[in-house]
């Protein structure tokens, strides 16, 4: 937007040159900040390929004299959970039984209720989105306890279908409120001109709504997986052994009360169990692009 | 007829071969041992577990003390759907069998004697209304001080065996340039330092009458408040970044010579034996000034459940447990010593070889204690208001009278 | 047919509106009676009035929790919004490496606190991270210490929060950008409207649904903020960075107090409740007109 400014003063040469230096300044701003989130990475790198012995005697943040590797095969497969040393791997297929379809339910109900709530407003409609609002407040530990009682009788407990069941119902205040906040600045006379053609409610959604959400798809699916894949509450309390996901392998290998604490295996398993949700949003993150850019061609 | 009598018979073979599945014992464990030594202990018990027929599931949740597996333990619990044998350890024990979920062992403990070959302190922690409840695996000692050795040699230090005797050696070190005290601020670790102040300055009946009865007039007592002002007193002996940093990190300290003192439990011993260090050579441990014993004693207690096999897996595990091989092996990785007081020590290094020395001192002249910082002594919403008031006082300039007011108010308050 | 056709919208909302109507706010109304009784270990059902109220107002962890929640949660919010916003202007100006700087700013929000907050610890340690680094460069008079100072330590959750937390925003917002009308934006550009004032008079107003979403966004992280106190400070130096979540979490499962805790989080959902339910309003409102 900045070079366009540029076309309509009189004196290019000027702007030109103080453009440049606005680009410059910029882009030194944007790499400040890349440099304050990339902090913490750098750390966790860095002590990941480090041997245990550099830790313990050296800086540590500094940056390893002897790289090695050993830490990420330890944490992939070797690293005690437990009785059991197989590292971050057997855990990593529950999470995604479990996230897979807790995102894609509970992106498809957010839809659906963000459509009926932007476009087919009825008495109550409104006062029913505040009530799923509000419910994105309460806080998780408060829901623990009954929940797990709930779980019991549906005859869930210590299972994915519960835990899925679980992740689905408390995201649903979020999806519904990102699809509503998508779907009310698509206009009202699309919808209308639709009904007036004979279009019914699943019509409409599924030809007109469905094909303009992708930008919208895209943000619920990275908040919706970050959560559920993150989550460490749910899964340590409703999950049994063999369904356990793979958050709380990681706490089970970082966290340990009395033993010896390796930290480069912390961190490699840390950026391990990190990286299906760092691959959603470099893939996602494409998509979001070109979502939007189909989206301003049509516009 | 005929019909009837082949479905009898296919139901009732279908109940024998079910049976017959079901025969071997099965637990599933709840644990929050996971990593390094810890793990390698619980993967003792599970071998010998599978060795007798067992069949063992394993549900590790680590995190906190144990208060992330205790959240898990609750969620269970209310689905109906308790584990087997869950770590559990102190009054949490007797307040999980209030609320009448724990199953009782007396049985196996009656076959193995336990009450002949377990200290009767200990022994206490493990019975509920005259049953036993639960099985005892291992005695930490907490009341640990840890040393440099060559730190020591240099300054022409011994170990202190009095609390002035520790001021003169911190003042004479800090003189020197040198930290006196490694330690973590967390406030389970503030509480540590703290109950170890507590035991030599109040002695053994002070120190119950404060932390296992929670009496006010100790509790509000001069004695208290010197406690109070040694805890001062410690905290201009850390050095200035001690916030929040790990244990481990604080033994790494006296490892690399940074500092000269820490006030740990025996679990530090693991810590230095990773790093090749040897006990009495490298390192010295030494009791904290005052006489007395302070014990953390894990345990396993058995939670109802329904079905012969898991009934029978929890018998098994509770004699496994409490048998002398596992206490050995299990003891040995863990850096804790045996509960049975006949288990040969042969293995054993000299740091453990004192801690069973003192236990059965202490266990003799009754100077033999719950630690209140690890939960044996007290609800741990009791114990966890008062470890409120320490860390509060540690780490603000609150004066001891103050903080002595503040505990019984806290204390008060926790009821 | 038609009947089906007119209430088809209130059949499709209704699962899930009942849903929420039992598991949030059924669930609430169980603390809320939990919060009445001597629960300890596991939740009773026998009310004995308002004790555990008192109990908790006695409280001074409690009160450094609440206050804590208002620092922590104004600063966390008004800096995250801020700077998501700022950030997605600046990625809006057609920057190459956009794609890279993006998830540069977005992946905070994929690690775990579990560990993450390990490294923030050693990187706001003074004698570890920055202030150890800095003045190894001569600065010898550097300080940044905030993380063991009392008074100061709950800044670093801020610290910590928004970076976590702000590359979300910015996603939230450089969406909303880009969907903001082309052709208006060209429209005042051949006006020769500048590019400030775009931003400030045509686009950033547009743009308030995108607000409420962070907003909620944000009021839910700093509300639950959990993992992110436990892995950086423990709730310490002491308990100056106690959060209500963390007390409440401390209380409930590791102390056993369940009826306190339950009492701790009614108190904590009204505040709640008071702060979100005028926004939200005003918000909506706002819509309908």
């Amino acid at each position: 937007m900045t070079d366009i400014t540029s076309e309509n003063t009189g004196r290019p040469l000027a702007h030109a040159v103080r453009n440049i230096l606005l680009r410059w300044l910029l882009l030194a701003l944007l790499g400040l900040f890349a440099l304050y989130y990339l902090m913490p990475l750098f750390v966790m790198l860095t002590t990941s390929l480090k041997s245990l012995e550099e830790i313990r005697t050296g800086s540590l943040v500094a940056l390893p004299r002897e790289v090695t590797f050993d830490a990420w095969a330890k944490a992939w497969s070797g690293a005690c959970t437990g009785i059991q040393c197989e590292g971050v791997r057997p855990f990593f297929w529950n999470s995604i039984l479990l996230a897979v379809p807790a995102v894609f339910l509970s992106t498809l109900f957010g839809a659906v209720n963000g459509y009926v709530i932007a476009h087919w407003r009825f008495r109550g409609s409104n006062l029913i989105f505040s009530l799923m609002l509000f419910g994105c407040f309460i806080p998780f530990q408060v829901v623990l306890l009954p929940m797990a009682r709930v779980l019991g009788i549906m005859g869930l407990a210590g299972t994915i279908p519960g835990l899925i069941f679980v992740h689905v119902v408390y995201g649903l205040g979020f999806t519904t409120l990102f699809f509503r906040n998508y779907y009310v600045t698509i206009p009202q006379e699309l919808v209308k001109a639709a009904k007036i053609d004979g279009a019914g409610f699943f019509r409409i959604f599924w030809s007109i709504f469905l094909p303009l959400s992708l930008p919208i798809v895209v943000v619920t699916v990275i908040w919706q997986f970050t959560q559920i894949w993150n989550d460490f509450l749910f899964g340590v309390s409703f999950s049994q052994s063999g369904t356990q996901p793979v958050t709380v392998a990681l706490n089970n290998i970082v966290n340990s009360t009395t033993g010896v604490k390796e930290y480069n295996v912390d961190m490699a398993a840390a950026i391990i169990a990190a990286l299906p949700t760092m691959l959603v949003y470099v893939i996602a993150g494409k998509y979001f692009i070109r979502g939007l850019t189909a989206g301003s061609v049509k516009g | 007829m005929f019909t009837r009598t082949t479905f009898a018979a296919a139901t009732a073979a279908l109940l024998m071969t079910g049976s017959a599945a079901m025969a071997g014992p099965k637990a599933e464990v709840l644990h929050w041992w996971t990593s390094g030594g810890e793990a390698k202990a619980v993967a003792v018990l599970q071998k010998e577990f599978a060795d007798n027929g067992g069949e063992w599931t394993d549900m590790p949740v680590a995190g906190g003390g144990g208060d992330a597996a205790m959240t898990a333990l609750r969620a269970r619990v209310l689905s109906g759907n308790p584990p087997t044998a869950v770590q559990l350890k102190g009054p949490a024990i007797q307040e999980w069998y209030a609320e009448g979920v724990l199953a009782d062992i007396s049985d196996v403990a009656k076959a193995e004697g336990w009450d002949k070959i377990l200290p009767p302190a200990i022994a206490k922690h493990m019975k509920c209304d005259g049953k036993w409840c639960a099985a005892p695996v291992n005695v930490h000692r907490v009341d640990w001080i840890w040393a440099n050795a060559d730190i020591l040699k240099k300054y022409n230090i011994k170990m202190p065996t009095t609390w002035a005797e520790f001021n003169a050696a911190a003042d004479k070190l800090k003189a020197a340039g040198v930290t006196p005290l490694a330690h973590g601020g967390q406030a389970w670790q503030d509480a540590t330092v703290f109950e170890a102040i507590a035991k030599g300055i109040l002695g053994a009946d002070g120190f119950r009458k404060a932390f296992v009865e929670l009496d006010t007039a100790t509790l509000t007592s001069d004695k208290m408040i010197a406690v109070f002002d040694q805890m001062r007193k410690m905290r201009g002996y850390v050095d200035d970044n001690f916030s929040g940093r790990d244990w481990n990190l604080a033994t790494a300290m006296v490892m690399n010579g940074e500092a000269a003192f820490q006030i740990m439990g025996d679990w530090a011993k693991g810590e230095f034996m990773a790093a090749g260090k040897v006990p009495g050579k490298d390192f010295l441990c030494g009791a904290t000034p005052g006489g007395g014993f302070l014990y953390n004693v894990d345990s396993f207690a058995m939670f109802k459940v329904a079905g012969a096999d898991r009934q029978a897996g929890q018998k098994l595990l509770a004699k496994l447990i409490v048998g002398k091989n596992f206490q050995k092996v299990f003891n040995l990785y863990k850096g804790s010593i045996p509960v049975r007081t006949d288990v040969s020590l042969d293995d054993f290094d000299v740091c453990a070889h004192k801690s069973a020395a003192d236990m059965a001192a202490a266990s003799a002249d009754g100077s033999l204690l719950p630690s209140y910082a690890h939960g044996m002594a007290l609800r741990s919403a009791q114990s966890g208001a008062i470890t409120d008031v320490v860390t509060a006082f540690f780490n603000s300039d609150m004066s001891s009278a103050d903080a002595v007011k503040a505990l019984a108010k806290a204390v008060k308050n926790s009821l | 047919m038609a009947w089906l056709e007119k209430h088809v919208p209130k059949m499709v909302l209704a699962p899930s509106f009942a849903v929420i109507l039992f598991f949030v706010y059924g669930f609430i109304g169980w603390t809320a009676w939990v919060s009445l009784t001597r629960s300890r270990l596991l939740p009773r059902y026998d009310i004995v009035g308002f004790i555990q109220y008192q109990r908790l107002f006695d409280s001074p962890r409690w009160d450094t929790a609440i206050s804590n929640l208002f620092i922590f949660g104004f600063l966390f919010i008004v800096i995250s919004m801020f700077l998501g916003l700022f950030l997605a202007i600046l990625l809006d100006q057609k920057i190459r490496t956009e794609g890279m700087l993006r998830t540069i700013y977005l992946y905070p929000m994929a690690l775990s606190l579990i560990v993450t907050g390990t490294a923030w610890k050693w990187i706001l340690n003074p004698g570890l991270g920055i202030e150890a680094v800095v003045r190894g460069w001569g600065f010898e008079n550097f300080r940044f210490d905030w993380l063991i100072n009392p008074d100061y330590a709950i800044y670093t959750i801020v610290i910590a929060g928004v970076w976590q937390a702000s590359g979300f925003v910015m996603a939230l917002f450089l969406a909303g950008l880009r969907s903001v009308d082309d052709e208006i934006i060209k429209a005042a550009q051949v006006d020769g409207i500048p590019t400030l004032r775009i931003y400030s008079a045509i686009i950033i107003p547009s743009m308030a649904p995108i607000f409420l979403s962070a907003f909620i966004v944000l009021a839910h992280l700093a509300i639950k903020s959990f993992d992110l106190v436990i892995a950086l400070t423990g709730g310490g130096p002491g308990y100056a960075t106690d959060l209500p979540a963390t007390y409440m979490y401390a209380l409930a499962f590791s102390r056993g107090d369940i009826g306190q805790a339950a009492s701790s989080a009614m108190v904590m959902m009204m505040v709640v409740f008071a702060i979100v339910v005028p926004y939200l309003y005003s918000e909506l409102r706002a819509k309908n007109d």
